[in-house]
């Protein structure tokens, strides 16, 4: 019966093989390498000599005994077997060794070379089953091409999704186009970018308007117009028109290059759990190789001296030998850092940066997150929120507003400015007075117009009607009349409300806000968001005072986030277990301080990064689990004489395969 | 002073090899290999020239796993 399944189960390999070598392989877009293919030959070959071998009935070799001598079959037939055992096998032997020379002993080379010449030995002595040691080490090799094949391809994939790389910078030389390398232009050299390029170096456009699609960097997918004047920023990829760009900036120094180096470097900061397998899997192969040495020496002993059995060496041996081969811990040691790597690259895709498997792995554990208020759940621009109690029209009120403060370069100013949407006509404004503290009196088109705050109001002897709301209020006085007042306040971003729902449904337990805003104000936004705790009026270095005093209310493995935009909170930052910058866009400060950087500003996105970090780790554990929970069941039964080699090599390379398999399944994040 | 090479390895635990053989090699700080983009990252103790330095990293590399390559 095993012998059907292996003979079937070789027959499936040799077609995969074929499958692979000549039509998957042969592909422009194939990503094999030629040692690959070199080693698929090898299999391809010797599986199919092994089946032809397994064909041929042990009769035909028992009538050559009598044909020629005694055991001639016997020979011809373990010859015939050696020969593809060496085919398959022999840089394994030979790795085996060269570490035996360098003292290298516990590798999986020599675990695999002692089994599987065990095992050979021990068919010789019967005069039969060879086929058991050429099988383990073809199927040993059949999961080492795969892993190689698996890994080498997600990795391509992988780099490929984070290739915002551009590969050349236009510039404009005797008239020309000219392709140079983006490494070779100046700061201040203009720059040409046609419509379907990346933009390669950070700049300020000077000519042209265009669409960008900034996906790549931010994971929105919402097109971003710029035209002249604007600041550009390296990775984005130009969609409708030519731009010419004055670069500000080196091309190392420029945002692709810097988020392509901390992608890059990402995995190289380990986590806990990969600290934890590479430490494993240095105790685990020698003591699997010791305990197998036990195995096949203390039971015969214990049987032959203390119960007077026999020794049954055999047995023991070969328990032993399946013993070393389980002992391969390849499955772990691969399936971790995969899982991290492509978890991260799926993030980057997704326009949140992770700057290492660490931070991923402390970010799955958050359960108190620290918001600042504002850029982080405010869009942190003032804006004319509400008109109230008015009588004219919100656009003529808003109208007078901007023109009577149209020569102050206060920041209320600016934001009636943008209110209003048109460039004030200064000549319809004269006498201008302004009242430092209270605000403006002015004559718009003739007509006596007063902004400004509730004492400016007492000062002109104007009875008002004071706001509920929070922010900042200008009450309006035409002719001397009151004329309601308008509401300038910081606006809650369109998402935040949504975001802190997700993360609460993402497992975070607690939700804080820090800001320097007032009371009123700050309690104000926390409700309408849901969130547990404020703490307002708070200077800078209160900050971080509030940080570490929630650090310490932290319990066991519940870790804190801080969330801020990047600006003047780089020591919050670095003091929260783990910070995270937003709207990082250009903004080289946030990418430094921060453990995670989110590219845009969308609140939703620390939601995000949250679940992928969790979906990552759960797969992380699900391969520890399955991976160390398989090999010890294996272990026991092949202790105890249940499993037999075959069993114990389908079990390391079909468990390699599903760990590799579930480790990618990190990539696909986009629908979390 | 830091520097960063590209290798070729096949498996993970034999990445892992090379990194210890590597921090072990005298002249070496810190070393770190990146079995998912195939580089590794070697921070060389003050004075050390890395020419040097690299060679023995390679021999040593070579030593615990045969079929590595360190493109110097």
């Amino acid at each position: 019966m095993q012998e059907i399944i292996i003979d079937v189960l070789l027959a499936a390999v040799v077609l995969t093989a074929l499958v692979f070598r000549f039509y998957v392989g042969t592909r422009p877009d194939s990503s094999m390498t030629k040692k690959q293919r070199v080693m698929l030959e090898r299999i391809l070959a010797s599986s199919a000599v092994l089946l032809v071998l397994q064909l041929i009935p042990v009769t035909l070799f028992a009538r050559l005994d009598e044909a020629l001598f005694p055991s001639a079959g016997r020979w011809l037939r373990f010859a015939l077997y050696l020969a593809d055992y060496f085919l398959i096998g022999y840089d394994i032997l030979r790795k085996a060794w060269k570490g035996i020379l360098n003292r290298q002993v516990f590798d999986e080379n020599f675990l695999m070379a002692v089994a599987t010449v065990g095992a050979m030995a021990l068919a010789i002595y019967e005069n039969g089953d060879y086929l058991e040691a050429i099988a383990v080490m073809l199927f040993y090799q059949i999961g080492e091409w795969f892993q190689s094949y698996a890994v080498g391809k997600s990795r391509r994939s992988i780099s490929d999704l984070m290739d915002i790389r551009p590969d050349y910078a236009n510039i404009v030389q005797d008239g020309e186009l000219e392709q140079v390398d983006p490494d070779e232009v100046e700061i201040g050299t203009v720059i040409v970018v046609q419509p379907g390029e990346k933009v390669p170096i950070d700049g300020i456009v000077v000519e042209g308007r265009s669409s960008l699609n900034t996906s790549a960097l931010t994971g929105e997918s919402l097109p971003r117009e710029v035209q002249e004047g604007d600041e550009i920023i390296s990775g984005c990829i130009n969609q409708t028109g030519l731009l010419k760009i004055r670069t500000t900036k080196e091309f190392g120094e420029s945002t692709v290059s810097k988020i392509l180096d901390l992608v890059e470097n990402a995995s190289s900061r380990k986590s806990k759990s990969e600290d934890f397998i590479s430490k494993f899997a240095r105790i685990y192969t020698p003591a699997v190789c010791y305990s197998a040495l036990a195995l096949a020496v203390l039971p015969p002993l214990v049987r032959m001296l203390a119960m007077d059995l026999s020794a049954d060496w055999g047995t023991w041996v070969y328990r032993a030998l399946t013993f070393l081969v389980i002992s391969c811990p390849c499955a772990l040691v691969i399936s971790i850092p995969l899982s991290f790597f492509a978890g991260i690259g799926g993030a980057s895709r997704e326009g949140v940066l992770v700057k290492g498997s660490n931070y991923l792995e402390i970010l799955s554990q958050t359960k108190t997150l620290v918001f600042d208020k504002t850029g982080t759940l405010t869009q942190g621009v003032f804006e004319v929120n509400g008109i109230h109690h008015s009588d004219l029209d919100d656009a003529k009120l808003i109208e007078y507003a901007a023109l009577a403060e149209s020569a102050s370069s206060h920041p209320i100013s600016k934001s009636l400015q943008r209110a209003y949407g048109k460039k004030p006509d200064r000549s319809r404004v004269s006498d201008i007075q302004e009242i430092s503290g209270r605000g403006i009196i002015a004559k718009v088109d003739g007509i006596e117009v007063a902004a400004g705050n509730d004492k400016l109001m007492e000062q002109l002897g104007i009875s008002y009607i004071p706001c509920h709301h929070a922010g900042t209020i200008i009450h309006m006085a035409i002719r001397g009349a009151y004329a309601g007042h308008i509401l300038i306040s910081d606006i809650v971003k369109p998402n935040a409300k949504k975001a802190i729902a997700s993360l609460k449904a993402a497992g975070v337990e607690k939700t804080v806000m820090l800001t320097g805003d007032a009371k009123k104000v700050a309690d104000q936004v926390a409700e309408e968001l849901a969130i547990d705790t404020v703490y307002s009026e708070l200077l800078p270095a209160d900050k971080v005072s509030k940080v570490e005093e929630l650090l310490q209310q932290e319990t066991g493995k519940a870790k804190l986030a801080f969330v801020g935009d990047g600006i003047n909170d780089a020591p919050v930052l670095s003091r929260a277990d783990i910070g995270i910058a937003m709207g990082a866009m250009g903004s080289d400060a946030a990418i430094e301080a921060a453990d995670i950087v989110l590219m845009d500003d969308d609140p939703m996105k620390i939601a995000k990064a949250i679940k992928i970090s969790r979906k990552c780790l759960r797969i992380v554990y699900q391969n520890i689990v399955m991976a160390i929970g398989v090999k010890a069941a294996c272990l026991i039964l092949g202790a105890v004489g249940i499993a037999n080699m075959y069993l114990a090599i389908f079990a390391d390379v079909g468990v390699m395969i599903i760990a590799v398999l579930n480790a990618i399944r990190c990539l696909s994040v986009k629908n979390l | 002073m830091k520097k960063t090479y590209k290798i070729e390895v096949d498996c993970a635990n034999c990445a892992n090899k090379m990194e210890q053989a590597a921090q072990k090699t005298t002249g070496v700080q810190n070393a770190t290999v990146n079995f998912m983009t195939q580089k590794m990252t070697v921070e060389f103790d003050e004075g050390q020239e890395p020419k040097a330095v690299m060679q023995d990293v390679l021999k040593a590399c070579k030593k615990v796993e045969p079929d590595c390559e360190i493109y110097l």
